[in-house]
Parts: structure tokens; sequence; C-alpha cells
């Protein structure tokens, strides 16, 4: 690859999250250094010091909070020519979503007691809350070979979609055991593929860290519980794991 | 601090320091010749863990508290499980705490090594980055990949991925090695021997600041080996130990007026924790592969230098490395009790006679950074009442504070330049991983 090739300038951005996705990257070991011949890297601080303004695709990483952090993501929205929303709490709001069933001051009380001081809490919130997202990385964290696809595709101008069938389909695909079988609740059927069947197939059960599906078969979700003899009670708590974001706006 | 200072005026301001884990900014002011101020500000959005596992259930609340940190997420889980088991008197088996033992060894492995590698060598090397050092040392890049690579490939095989891992949760592993993979891990870690080697060679080259404090150190101890997963809690400052439940007598958790997340100290203004923490404590009990590579690195205890803490780590990448390779080696000869596996949340039928006392409980383990404490109160139908999350970072704070306080005097007839290459070197030492430290709390006070 000739030195003189003008590459494609990459930023990777965090807000709140617990920087596992960014993590990730340093797994790709040698493939990086591939990706490297077709990207610079300009900004990255979890790993490096150098930072720069003038990006082509920016991964954002972490979920919105604060007033500060919308402006800044809507800084960052300006600069870059492509958008990619890059994990859980970025594509979903992920985990983060849990803090919804407090206001802030509740919150606040829970941690801190009584005690005074200013602190901005914020709702959480996916990035295309604040501003638009051109492609979705989803995982809680995202997986390296998805990753992969995906940036290769977005290089090639093609964008990426991610896959709109179930992790029922890929766990199907390794031959395990149905988690439901084992006495397990599962989310797997309503759940976003393109993990591999990650934690099934590590003899745990999906946790809907992908997000549902556009358009997830609620109801027949509902019936499998219902087979299996679990409560309503017991289903909502599965959905709110990673899902909060999504189940409130669907209220509104 | 009163004292006056050569220079007139100084006004350094880091905002959102690179190379740590989270966000975080280094104020150093001086004017009219005194230091006025100079801290370490936590900038990190709140996500307040410790509401978020509230009503959650004890066999998922490990999955959630992973999330705390991406880095740590290995730690996180094990104090978690530790923690809930504690609280309802379940006591997990030898084999299950032999290969927790294992998987916490992966974690400090990668986490150490990144530290020392990607994030501490660029300044040795005077370099903004690990970039440029795939341009000009080359070999060491690809030594360090290699290694990670090795630690990440042993965690996919232990617990399906180092971030967040799927096979640990209360009760046991709900997939466990079998003998080739157990076989394919030994490989791994001797096919490293070299690396290890190579990397104490970069150590003994690298030259880091000569600044002492000293101050207490604060680790877990254990009779029977080098604590990471288990022990008491003793401090360089006190005779004897406390049990885990009883963390607060040392960890005194406070908040002061300019940072935010919370600080800690027992006897003095401040303690650390972490690998110096741990070998100033421990030494004895390290391994001789590891004690080789301390003389090799002239590592010698008590030692006061906070900048050294790199050097310990590099230290327990040896103890590490050769204690995972006798924990594998032992199931090896042993043979592995497959009937051990678990579901991650007991079936309908094991809920039956499973028994939940309810009551509180904690889980104290070392991690990368020094010693981590989950609490949690848990009712009869094994759901969390109420969390607290101790954060090895956050230990760490006002040390580091005072630290800074130590060392700006004394650098202060450098340019502004190395000045702030100085703070960040020191913060950095410390390896702080913001992300855990404001896992509920901002920083910024108004």
């Amino acid at each position: 690859m000739s030195k003189n090739k003008k590459k494609i300038k990459i930023a990777f951005f965090d807000f709140a999250s617990c920087e596992g996705c960014q993590l990730q990257l340093t797994y790709l070991n040698e493939v990086f250094l591939d990706l490297l011949d077709h990207f610079e890297i300009v900004n990255f601080r979890e790993v490096i010091s150098e930072k720069s303004d003038d990006y082509d695709i920016a991964f954002v990483e972490g979920s919105i909070t604060r007033k500060q952090d919308e402006e800044r993501v809507k800084k960052i929205r300006d600069n870059a020519k492509i958008l990619v929303a890059y994990g859980a709490c970025a594509c979903i709001g992920g985990i983060n979503g849990l803090k919804k069933k407090y206001t802030d001051e509740e919150a606040k009380e829970i941690v801190y007691a009584k005690r005074e001081f200013s602190l901005e809490v914020g709702d959480p919130r996916p990035v295309h809350d604040i501003v638009k997202v051109d492609h979705y990385i989803h995982g809680c964290p995202t997986n390296n070979n998805e990753f992969v696809k995906a940036v290769t595709s977005i290089l090639m101008g093609k964008g990426y979609t991610p896959p709109n069938y179930a992790v029922c389909v890929e766990c199907k695909l390794k031959e395990n055991v149905c988690l439901f079988e084992k006495g397990q609740v599962c989310m797997g059927p309503i759940t976003r593929a393109g993990c591999e069947a990650w934690c099934p197939s590590y003899g745990n059960t999906c946790y809907g860290c992908r997000g549902l599906l556009d358009d997830p078969a609620k109801d027949g979700q509902m019936d499998i519980l219902k087979k299996y003899g679990y409560t309503v009670e017991e289903l909502t708590q599965k959905f709110d794991l990673y899902n909060a974001c999504r189940m409130e706006a669907e209220k509104k | 601090m009163s004292e006056k200072l050569s220079k007139k005026a100084l006004d350094i301001n880091v905002e959102h320091l690179t190379r740590v884990e989270g966000h975080g900014n280094i104020v150093i002011n001086v004017k009219e010749g005194k230091l006025e101020k100079c801290q370490l500000e936590i900038v990190e959005a709140p996500r307040f863990f410790e509401a978020m596992v509230r009503g959650r259930s004890m066999f998922e609340v490990q999955h959630i508290t992973s999330r705390i940190c991406g880095i740590c997420s290995t730690g996180h889980c094990t104090a978690s499980v530790k923690a809930s088991e504690d609280a309802i008197g379940f006591k997990v088996s030898e084999q299950t705490k032999l290969l927790r033992k294992l998987l916490l060894h992966y974690e400090t492995l990668d986490s150490h090594l990144l530290h020392a590698y990607f994030l501490v060598a660029p300044d040795a090397l005077g370099v903004p980055s690990v970039l440029p050092l795939v341009e000009t040392h080359k070999e060491v890049v690809m030594r360090a990949l290699r290694m990670k690579k090795g630690y990440s490939d042993m965690c996919d095989i232990l617990a399906g991925r180092h971030t967040h891992p799927i096979t640990i949760c209360p009760r046991g592993w709900t997939k466990l090695p079998s003998k080739k993979e157990l076989e394919a891990m030994k490989e791994i870690l001797l096919s490293q021997v070299e690396d290890l080697a190579e990397t104490v060679n970069i150590f003994q080259s690298v030259k880091l600041p000569k600044f002492e404090r000293e101050t207490e150190y604060v680790a877990l101890t254990h009779s029977g080996e080098y604590a990471f997963y288990e022990g008491d809690i003793t401090t360089t400052d006190i005779d004897g130990t406390i049990t885990p439940r009883e963390y607060k007598e040392v960890i005194h958790e406070y908040h002061v007026a300019h940072s935010t997340a919370k600080h800690s100290k027992n006897k003095r203004g401040s303690y650390m924790v972490g690998a110096l923490a741990r070998a100033n404590v421990n030494f004895e009990q390290l391994n001789d592969e590891a004690k080789a590579v301390a003389s090799a690195l002239n590592f010698k205890t008590p030692c006061y230098n906070p900048f050294m803490n790199t050097v310990a780590q590099v230290v327990e990448i040896a103890h590490c490395m050769y204690d995972s390779i006798r924990i594998i080696d032992h199931f090896i000869e042993k043979g592995i009790d497959y009937n051990e596996a678990v579901t991650s949340w007991p079936t309908k039928d094991e809920w039956q006679s499973f028994e939940v006392k309810p009551g509180t409980g904690a889980g104290a383990v070392e991690v990368p950074r020094g010693v981590l404490v989950h609490e949690y109160t848990i009712d009869k139908k094994g759901v969390v009442e109420k969390a607290n999350c101790c954060i090895p970072t956050n230990q760490n704070l006002a040390n580091i504070d005072l630290d800074m306080k130590k060392l700006i005097p004394e650098i202060i007839g450098k340019t502004k330049e190395e000045i702030t290459l100085f703070s960040e070197m020191l913060v950095r030492a410390y390896d702080p991983c913001i992300s855990c430290s404001v896992h509920m709390l901002d920083v910024k006070f108004v």
C-alpha cells in the first residue's frame, strides 16, 4: 500500500458508557494494523494523545445524557461525513436506560443520600435521539467480526445494514440446545442477530443487548413465556435490561 | 501550601487527559509563587449503577455491574458474584474458585500489558501514542499485540470473551473448559515466555521520574497466596486484618469540594491501592519468576515512588502468567468435574430447593487497579435491595492529589510542557479508570 494514498480519517468518541466497545478494537490485533492501511485514526482518547477535528467517519460510543453532551455530539455530527453509532449504549441506550425508572433526584439520593451539591444528570438516550445516525453497530460489547464486516462495507461506500432476523437463527446454526428447554428465559426470539449467538453459545441466555428487531414478535414471545410458565413481570424485567429507552419511546 | 515557588505564575489545564480510561482533567494553578490548585478533576457523565441494580435479581446483577467498566469487567463480575453469594450464604466449590482465580489473572495480565505498553511506554519513548511506534518500533508493537491477543484468546476460551465475560455467574460457571481447551491455554502461556523476557528488557531501559512520597498502602492479604481473588483487607499502617464485610473500617469514603468522585482515606490524608500497594504488602508471596523480574528491574519493597506502579505491574505480569500455568496444570492433571456447570439462573425446579437467606454481603477482589469491594443487600427472593461499589480509582484519587502537591514544587523550575508531561505521567502511573470511578458521579461542582 502506497504511503501517499489518501487515507480516510476516522475518529472515536465516547459518552456515557463503559468504553468496552472501544476496548474491543484493541483485540483486533493484526487486523487493526491492516485497517491502518486504509484509515488514519485522528481521535481515540482512550489509547492515543493525538486529537483533530478533521475526520470523515465518527464512531460514537455511549448514551447521550447531559446538555453538554448533546452539544458535543452535535458538533461531532457537523464535522463528520458519516456518523456510526457504536455499541448498545449509543444504538439503543442500552443498560443506561435502567436509570429511567428514577427521577434525577431519586437517583442522586440513592447514591449520595442527602448531600447538597449541584449535579447535572440528564436522561440517558441513544444517539439518534439527538442527531442523525448513518449506521449502527450493535452489541454490548460489539462483536469484532461484525465490526470488520461493517467497516469494510462502509469503506466501499455500501453502508452497513445489521441483520433484521432473530438471534435464534444464529443460535440454531450453532446447534445449541434451546435455553427455554433448559428452564431459562431467553431474549433470543425477539433480539436482533449479528452476534453469532454469543452468550447462548457459552451456556448463558440472551439478554437482548442488540436491541429488539424492527418488528419483534412480542405476542409470540409472550406466548412462549406463558407456555414455559413465566409471568409478565419476569418478562418486563428482561425487556427493560437493554431496551428501556425503546420501551419508553413506544409508550409515547 | 505556603511554600514560595520559583515560578510566579503557571496555569495548566489538561482537558480530557488522554491514554487513561474515562474523562478527567488535570488543573494546576500557581499564582504569585503559590501553588493554589493542583488536582485531577473527573468529568465523566454520571450513570448511577447503585440505583440501576436496585430491584434486579442477584442472578443478573453481575451482568449489569460488569458494564461499569469495559477494562475492569471481569473484576466487577467477580466482586459482584462474591457479594451476592456472601449475602445469601452460598458457598462455591474449590473448582469454581480456582477457575475464577484463573480468569482474574487473565484480566490482570491484559490490563497491565495495555497500561505498560500502550499508555505508559509512549511517554518513556517520547511519542504521543502507540501509533508512531508502529513505524519506529514495530517489533515492540507487534509483541504487545501478540501478548494481548494471547490473553484475549484465553479469555475467549474460558469466558466467551474478555470484555463482559459470559460464563461467570453466581453459583459457578455456565461452561467449563475441555481438556483440549486447557491445553490450548497452557500453550499460549508457554509461547509468551520469551515475550515476557523482552518486556522486562524494555522496562529495564525505561527511565521513570525519581520521586518519592511515602503513604499508606492498602491491599487484600491471604495466608496461602499472593492475594487477588480472596483474602482480608490490610494496610501498612495497621496490625492484623479486617474482613471484606467490615471494609468501611479501612475504606472511609468521603466527598471533597474540588472534585467529585468519592475520595477515600484511612489513617492519613490518603492511601494507595494497586500493583505497588499489593507488592508493598505481599511481596514475599510472589512466585519465584515474579521475584526474578523484580530483581531484574531493581524493584525493591517498600517502594514509595508511585511512578514505579508500572514496574510493579510488570512484576505481576510474571506472577500471573506462571500462576495461571500452575492452575491449568492442576486441572490437566486432576481433570474438571463437568457436572458442576450451572445455568445462569436457577431453573424452576432448582428454585424449589434453592435457599436464599436474606442479608447483606460483601465481595472484595484485587483487580488491576487495586482492591474492589461490592456490597449488596439481598431479599428473600434473591433481589438486590441496596448496593455499594467501592472503586480502586476512587480510593487513589486523594493520593494522586497529594502526590501532585508534592511533585509540582519539586519540578517547578522546568518548562510548562515538562511540568504538564510529568503530571500527566503521574496520573497515568496510577492507571486510573475513570469510567469506574464515576460509575455514579459527576465531578464538576458548580
